[in-house]
């Protein structure tokens, strides 16, 4: 606050009339930012990904147009890797979606502990990534000592070795037990902007609950649903940490995405044309899911100040 | 929750339906609540054996079948803080750096869009969100080669600058929405009395939208904190922070459950304490305001 004051205090508009702040200036700084941090090495990855470009042989740098994008999509191992990235974000988003909303629902009761329950539900939201992996990985999922293995083999099944046995089921497991409570909490939110009497309306002229749902409950919950979906696949076509403190992407390629991908293209084989390629792609599919959420950002706020 | 009619009493005199009505939707309320407590304890499970874990001997930690009542010892702590100690250094300071810088460049940008509002306001304010909306691994190949170039890699410094990037349309996107619901003729009387555009931001906008910039940060801090991906590939030992620290018990140190789990505890506890305390905000911030 000293600061601000003597700001104010030393800043007399006569000598400095020919620079004051005026608003574009104020925008300018964090434009620059933004244009030089990502626009800039986006056009680079954009260019990188037209060359045969490896770091072993930095010189030998030929312009191969689209193959590295063909080479992505046409060969079987690679186009594997774009299947993979969607089947994770594709799952685990119906996942969260089915298990956030029905705690949403459930939580939106009235019963002793309710508002200790919703604070404590978004925990594993708040979990580093890398910590989820390793933990799941060591601790729940090991075939010998985990936790799951015990359970299952006190049932009196034989212990399951769940990365090596179901790779893919496990990561999306995992990392719905991450996303779960920010679809819940998005939910929940949506759901307690609910007037109570229109639930009660309904419920005199003789609705269902399913009707109820279905009729009332839903709509509403329309806005609050495109938000989890397009939020979370955004970022779960982005998913890393998860992987690479757990499987690394195995085994074989059973879990590598695109992210994960690209880090090893790049990372491990130095193969900058192709990961920057698989970056490109990355881009694009979030790209087309970012239009519809900003849109719908945007039209959601203007309708809030209509109000 | 004691007194659990578990069957509706069939021996209800006259009013018998309603009272087996009233019985049925008590029932269904119990048994509502009792698989909400079943569904949220699961969910907390991984967290809590992993707390556990964190307070047992590494023989404990292993053993099968695993062990729920013991001695806690705080032996893991001791011997996980020599390597967890530099990491929580350079994860405060790429944390509390980037927001911090995140904040200088993003809350002017915030004001001028939020005071004095253009025609292209709106656009400026959506090609700035939608920049968040890159993802890191469309820019993470030149970055990497410009790092090396700049002698930037494994630097705090070169995190902090990632971590704004990440964090900076966040803080003009969250802070615009804080600084518009301040009234405007708060403003206008401002300038009638011949405030100038610094005065008004620091003497209105800024004391004015005080529980937004908390707010903000709280969630700036938190992504930082918990950013992988930057970390993994732009540092190596020197400026790890505390994800790459935690990655590296995914091999080499995988064995020692106890001290991952000392380690991890120490590294999840601020984060959850810190969201546990702002849920509400929390819902404002990751909804980029669509949902309040």
């Amino acid at each position: 606050m000293t600061v601000a004051q003597n700001l104010a205090a030393t800043s007399p508009p006569a000598p400095r009339q020919r620079f004051r702040f005026t608003p574009a200036a104020l925008i300018w700084p964090a434009m620059l930012y933004l244009i030089l941090t990502t626009q800039v090495p986006f056009f680079m990855t954009l260019y990188y990904s037209l060359f045969r470009y490896n770091l072993v042989d930095p010189t030998n740098r030929p312009f191969v147009g689209l193959g590295n994008y063909i080479s992505l999509l046409t060969d079987a191992s690679n186009l594997r890797i774009v299947l993979n990235t969607l089947v994770l974000a594709g799952g685990t988003l119906t996942v969260t979606l089915i298990l956030g909303g029905s705690l949403a629902m459930l939580l939106n009761r009235n019963f002793p502990g309710r508002t200790l329950l919703r604070t404590l539900m978004i925990s594993s939201f708040l979990v580093m990534p890398i910590v989820t992996a390793v933990v799941w990985k060591n601790m729940l999922l090991n075939p010998v000592f985990g936790f799951f293995s015990w359970v299952v083999s006190s049932l009196g099944g034989v212990p399951v070795d769940w990365l090596a046995q179901f790779p893919m089921a496990s990561v999306i497991a995992m990392i719905a037990w991450e996303w779960t409570p920010f679809a819940m909490l998005i939910l929940l939110t949506g759901l307690q902007s609910l007037p109570e009497d229109q639930l009660e309306a309904v419920r005199l002229d003789g609705a269902s609950p399913w009707q109820e749902f279905r009729y009332v409950v839903l709509p509403h919950w329309t806005q609050a649903i495109q938000v989890v979906v397009l939020m979370e696949t955004i970022a779960l076509l982005q998913v890393y940490g998860e992987i690479y403190g757990s499987t690394s992407g195995g085994p074989g390629v059973a879990t590598t995405n695109l992210p994960y991908f690209i880090y090893q293209k790049a990372f491990a084989e130095y193969n900058i044309g192709l990961a920057s390629a698989a970056g490109v792609l990355t881009v694009i599919l979030t790209n087309i899911l970012a239009v519809y959420l900003l849109r719908m950002i945007n039209r959601t706020l203007a309708h809030n100040k209509g109000d | 929750m004691t007194a659990v009619p578990t069957t509706p009493s069939p021996v209800a005199p006259p009013p018998a339906k309603r009272s087996s009505a009233a019985a049925r939707t008590r029932v269904q309320n119990i048994v509502l609540t009792t698989i909400t407590y079943i569904i949220a304890i699961s969910f907390l499970f991984p967290l809590v054996w992993m707390m556990m874990a964190a307070f047992k001997t590494e023989a404990q930690a292993f053993a099968v079948p695993p062990v729920f009542s013991f001695t806690p010892i705080t032996d893991n702590f001791q011997r996980a803080l020599p390597s967890y100690f530099p990491a929580l250094v350079n994860s405060l300071i790429a944390a509390i750096g980037s927001t911090l810088l995140a904040f200088v460049l993003g809350l002017p940008a915030a004001f001028a869009l939020a005071v004095y509002p253009t025609k292209r306001a709106q656009n400026t304010l959506t090609w700035m969100l939608s920049t968040k909306m890159m993802p890191a691994v469309g820019v993470i190949v030149p970055l990497f080669l410009l790092y090396k170039s700049l002698g930037l890699l494994d630097t705090r410094l070169g995190l902090i600058l990632m971590y704004t990037t990440m964090n900076l349309p966040l803080v003009v996107w969250m802070m615009h929405s804080y600084l518009t619901e301040i009234p405007y003729a708060i403003y206008e009387a401002a300038k009638i009395d011949g405030a100038s555009v610094s005065q008004e931001f620091f003497r209105i906008a800024l004391p004015l939208s005080m529980p937004g910039v908390s707010a903000t940060a709280l969630l700036c801090l938190i992504f930082a904190w918990n950013e992988v991906f930057f970390a993994l590939n732009l540092t190596t030992s020197d400026a790890a922070p505390l994800s790459v620290y935690i990655g590296s018990f995914k091999t080499s140190m995988g064995l020692f459950w106890a001290q991952l789990s000392a380690a991890a505890t120490l590294t999840v506890l601020p984060v959850l304490i810190f969201g546990w305390v702002a849920q509400r905000q929390l819902v404002r911030g990751l909804s980029l305001g669509a949902v309040k």
